[in-house]
């Protein structure tokens, strides 16, 4: 059993307790919410398919590899380990993708190495940017997303530079 | 949107011709389709079970008891919705579930938070500061315990799994300091275009 198994039951419990003593009728105000929250999925769903069908397109295109291995030289000038780099471009384009790249490091440098730490980080202190864009925007009716993704993106870029560093100093 | 997908589809295309994985892109297609579909799926279960709970929650008083508490910051970096807008509360209740690492509760509340800001000050065309700012906050959100990141380590036998967890709490919240940052300078730029 880990502390962290708790937080979600808990939460759960804590919000329906609080609701009976509050005398709501928690089981009609449960299913009002809950019918609003089936029609939101049924409408982002159409967006979600062509944004999820073009960053599938792009992750299989082998773009990550061209631009990897053009930032080699310019990575190992920062000292940041080179078998990072593939994972630090996929990060923001695949969640699943990049705890694929994650175990594939962890398995082949050790998890104690510079590389495996240097993995663990990159994926745990950042989100899958292209997925949160996907699913968030696909549940309004917006045309121009104006400057979202750029600052997503510097958030992405100056995480991985702030890797680069943290390691250097702490490592 | 248009120009982010067609860059996206334009850019695949150039590449897999070059590297020769084309059939990979058209496998990646309709497996793609299939995970959308799949994602919609596992969204409407968890999505209908917490839009409940926050109905729930928000009849007893309980969200505007969390509220209050992070209201001072939300309010500043969501400047733009009207006070008592109904969207702030989604939008801390959705900070707290990142900080937690619920993703399966942040997600489908963020995404009522982005429909409730829309229908308050959306105008239909642009996307809004405040979703801007919404949207960056959940690419870039910093979480106290990376729980799947430090089971995968001890998996692989590290001497000290938890190790790391300082590290990516400095490098998360730099890159969400500079992600909010960048927003609010952009922010700032399209306002003087408009005037």
């Amino acid at each position: 059993m880990k502390f962290t198994d708790f937080i979600l039951p808990v939460i759960i419990v804590f919000i329906i307790v609080y609701g009976l003593l509050k005398k709501v009728d928690i089981f009609t105000s449960f299913i009002d919410g809950a019918k609003k929250g089936l029609k939101n999925a049924y409408e982002i769903c159409p967006a979600l398919i062509i944004l999820l069908v073009s960053v599938g397109m792009i992750r299989s295109s082998g773009a990550i590899d061209f631009i990897s291995q053009s930032l080699r030289s310019f990575a190992e000038a920062l000292g940041f380990p080179a078998e990072c780099i593939p994972l630090a471009i996929l990060r923001p384009v695949s969640g699943s993708g990049s705890i694929a790249l994650l175990e594939d490091v962890l398995i082949n440098y050790g998890p104690d190495s510079l590389a495996g730490k240097t993995a663990s980080i990159l994926v745990a202190s950042s989100e899958t940017t292209f997925y949160v864009f996907a699913v968030y925007f696909a549940s309004v009716k917006v045309k121009k997303t104006r400057h979202a993704l750029a600052s997503a993106l510097i958030g992405d870029f100056v995480g991985v530079i702030a890797t680069a560093v943290a390691i250097k100093l702490f490592f | 949107m248009k120009y982010v997908i067609s860059l996206l589809v334009f850019l695949s295309l150039i590449f897999s011709t070059i590297n020769g994985k084309i059939n990979n892109v058209s496998e990646s297609i309709i497996s793609s389709t299939n995970n959308a579909l799949e994602l919609c799926f596992s969204l409407a279960g968890i999505m209908a079970l917490w839009s409940g709970l926050m109905n729930i929650a928000e009849k007893s008083g309980l969200v505007k008891k969390i509220n209050r508490l992070l209201m001072p910051v939300i309010s500043f970096l969501f400047n733009d919705l009207p006070k008592g807008s109904k969207a702030l509360p989604l939008i801390s209740m959705n900070i707290t579930a990142n900080i937690l690492g619920l993703a399966n509760a942040s997600t489908p509340i963020g995404i009522s938070a982005m429909q409730q800001i829309d229908r308050e000050v959306g105008d239909g065309k642009n996307a809004t500061n405040s979703m801007i700012m919404l949207v960056v906050l959940n690419s870039a959100s910093i979480q106290i315990i990376p729980t799947t990141i430090i089971a995968l380590r001890a998996r692989h036998g590290a001497a000290n799994a938890a190790e790391v967890m300082p590290v990516i709490w400095i490098v998360s919240i730099v890159a969400c300091f500079s992600a909010v940052f960048a927003t609010k300078i952009l922010n700032k730029r399209k306002k003087i275009e408009v005037k």
